[in-house]
């Protein structure tokens, strides 16, 4: 009985797996083929009808992607998002691998108490704070400027930056403390030889969740770069795209894809941090 | 520990120290202090706000989506991760699916938003149908429906399908993880007892993976209590589809109510803060178990 039942549980198996990948990658691939099909077919008929003729290639075009990213804008709201994310990756990195080596290596009163009061702060969710730095950003007049955003990013990247490098730096073996202190180094150049260049995975963790985080991010930038167009990054721009091109489809992938296609090559080339720095991260905000 | 001067500690934390208190502490105060004021915040008002909250229709709507998105969403990512988690681990190809299925991690609620926007699309029956959904429907001899518009079951349900879509992954690579962590020698001496796999699943596997599906469980409470970006693009509430966080956001840009807007803020912080409290608990307790 068994001998029979096993290739046939196998199978099934196989089959439930498969079915499970394609139902997962169908919508993704449908905005991928609707986005590189002119306009008309695109009304005219579905995604999937492409495959009836699967070798005829010049039903595809770029026109889509021309018109997107020269006319509509998207060019420009691309280089805003690496405008806004690259910075707000960087400045709240160091800041935190600073405060992180503090807080393993050196000894001060307070230290743990302060730790414990400056991760605790992971639980305020952003809308606690937006009005009132709305406010301050306003008096100092960088509501809708990149500084504004940069700061916010880093203001809200930071207790779990810390947290997480902590975890690392903590980590690391006390040994190296102890004899490069005898070697006259200062806590600086302990920190830039020894601490940041063993720490480069954790960093790289870090840095790629943080970065997407703020590529993907729409309530921040929604909030502190209000209705800015000339700043405003791809997932500002594309969801007020879907208000007023709601039916072109066309426009919308190939605008979707744009914002996707960064994102996509980082998961896909750097895997490993990547699902790490997920993970790690999935307590922000 | 290293030696340093007296104040070298206090250099090196006090960047993230000052940022930290201007961004998170001092405001947090302030919005629960505006939450007692009026609309722009020149008027004490005292609980005005939260009864307004507690009253307005479209508020308890808001509520009661958020309550729909815990009850479906949250049972849904972390059953489904848990079962592709165990199944894929028989197969070879395991690292490809989980690749697939974890691959809307990568992406923005803004791009999900409009590749569901796109499933979902809805033509009149004259008009060829452009939507894998009404497409399906259309096989099966079935009138294509308005999935985004059908109140308040449907609709809500078909927003919620787009955060299973991109959570489930998350979800799956947590459980993985701690499923490749049981002994399978514990596994395999359940089978030559001749065992049925989904004996040794429900008797074996998932006790041993309570504590870890609970910590899931938690953080996806949390998530679905913020959600915000996917409702803002796909129906901006409409359609009794709205929820907390992007009610917070129309009373602050579009009705100008600071007042109200801090009160919604301070709910949202009071029912999140027990659920970080549990999750904490249990992965102290994760930790020492280990």
């Amino acid at each position: 009985m068994k001998k029979i039942s096993k290739p046939f549980s196998r199978s099934l198996l196989h089959l439930i797996i498969i079915i499970t990948a394609f139902i997962w990658i169908l919508p993704t691939v449908g905005l991928l083929i609707t986005s590189f099909r002119p306009p008309p077919d695109v009304a005219a008929s579905g995604w999937w009808t492409v495959f009836e003729h699967p070798f005829n290639f010049t039903c595809y075009s770029l026109e889509n992607y021309q018109r997107v990213i020269a006319k509509i804008g998207l060019g420009g709201a691309f280089m805003n998002t690496l405008f806004i994310a690259i910075p707000s990756t960087i400045i709240p990195i160091l800041i935190a691998s600073f405060a992180a080596y503090a807080f393993a290596w050196m000894e001060f009163p307070g230290r743990k108490l302060i730790f414990v009061f400056l991760v605790g702060l992971l639980v305020i969710p952003l809308q606690m704070t937006m009005i009132p730095i709305l406010r301050i950003f306003s008096n100092l007049g960088i509501v809708g400027t990149f500084p504004g955003i940069w700061l916010a990013h880093t203001g809200y990247g930071l207790p779990l930056m810390t947290y997480l490098l902590y975890t690392f730096i903590s980590g690391l073996p006390s040994e190296l403390f102890d004899s490069s202190s005898i070697d006259g180094a200062t806590p600086f150049q302990i920190f830039i030889k020894i601490v940041m260049p063993l720490s480069i995975p954790a960093l790289a963790s870090v840095t790629i969740f943080q970065f997407l985080w703020v590529w993907n991010d729409l309530l921040v930038a929604l909030v502190y770069l209000g209705g800015t167009p000339d700043v405003a990054p791809l997932t500002v721009r594309i969801s007020a795209l879907v208000g007023s091109y709601g039916q072109d489809w066309e426009l919308l992938t190939a605008a979707a894809f744009v914002s996707m296609a960064l994102p996509l090559i980082l998961f896909l080339g750097l895997q490993r941090y990547f699902v790490k720095g997920i993970l790690a991260g999935s307590v922000k905000g | 520990m290293i030696h340093t001067k007296k104040i070298t500690p206090w250099l090196y934390i006090s960047p993230a120290a000052f940022l930290l208190f201007f961004f998170l502490v001092y405001p947090s105060i302030n919005t629960i202090y505006i939450s007692f004021l009026n609309y722009n915040s020149e008027k004490f008002i005292g609980i005005k706000n939260y009864i307004y909250c507690f009253t307005n229709e479209t508020m308890l709507t808001a509520f009661r989506n958020n309550a729909l998105w815990v009850i479906v969403f949250v049972p849904l990512t972390v059953f489904l991760g848990l079962i592709i988690a165990v199944l894929i681990d028989k197969v070879k190809y395991e690292s490809i699916i989980k690749s697939v299925i974890f691959m809307p991690m990568a992406i923005s609620f803004v791009g999900a938003g409009v590749i569901w926007k796109f499933v979902y699309a809805y033509r009149p029956v004259s008009a060829a149908q452009t939507g894998v959904l009404n497409a399906i429907r259309l096989f099966f001899q079935l009138e294509p429906l308005p999935w985004l518009i059908i109140r308040p079951w449907l609709n809500n349900f078909c927003l919620i399908m787009v955060g299973v879509w991109i959570w489930t992954g998350f979800c799956m690579v947590i459980l993985s993880a701690s499923y490749k962590g049981i002994p399978r020698e514990l596994l395999e001496a359940a089978r030559v007892d001749g065992a049925t796999e989904f004996r040794i699943f429900w008797k074996i596997v998932l006790p041993l993976l309570k504590p870890t599906i609970a910590v899931v469980s938690t953080t996806m409470v949390i998530m679905v209590l913020k959600v915000f970006d996917i409702v803002y693009v796909m129906t901006n509430g409409n359609f009794d589809t709205e929820v907390i966080a992007n009610r917070m956001y129309k009373e602050m840009f579009i009705f100008r109510d600071f007042g109200r807007a801090s009160a919604i803020a301070v709910i949202l912080l009071l029912v999140i803060i027990p659920m970080i409290i549990i999750n904490i608990q249990r992965f102290k307790e994760q930790e020492t178990i280990r």
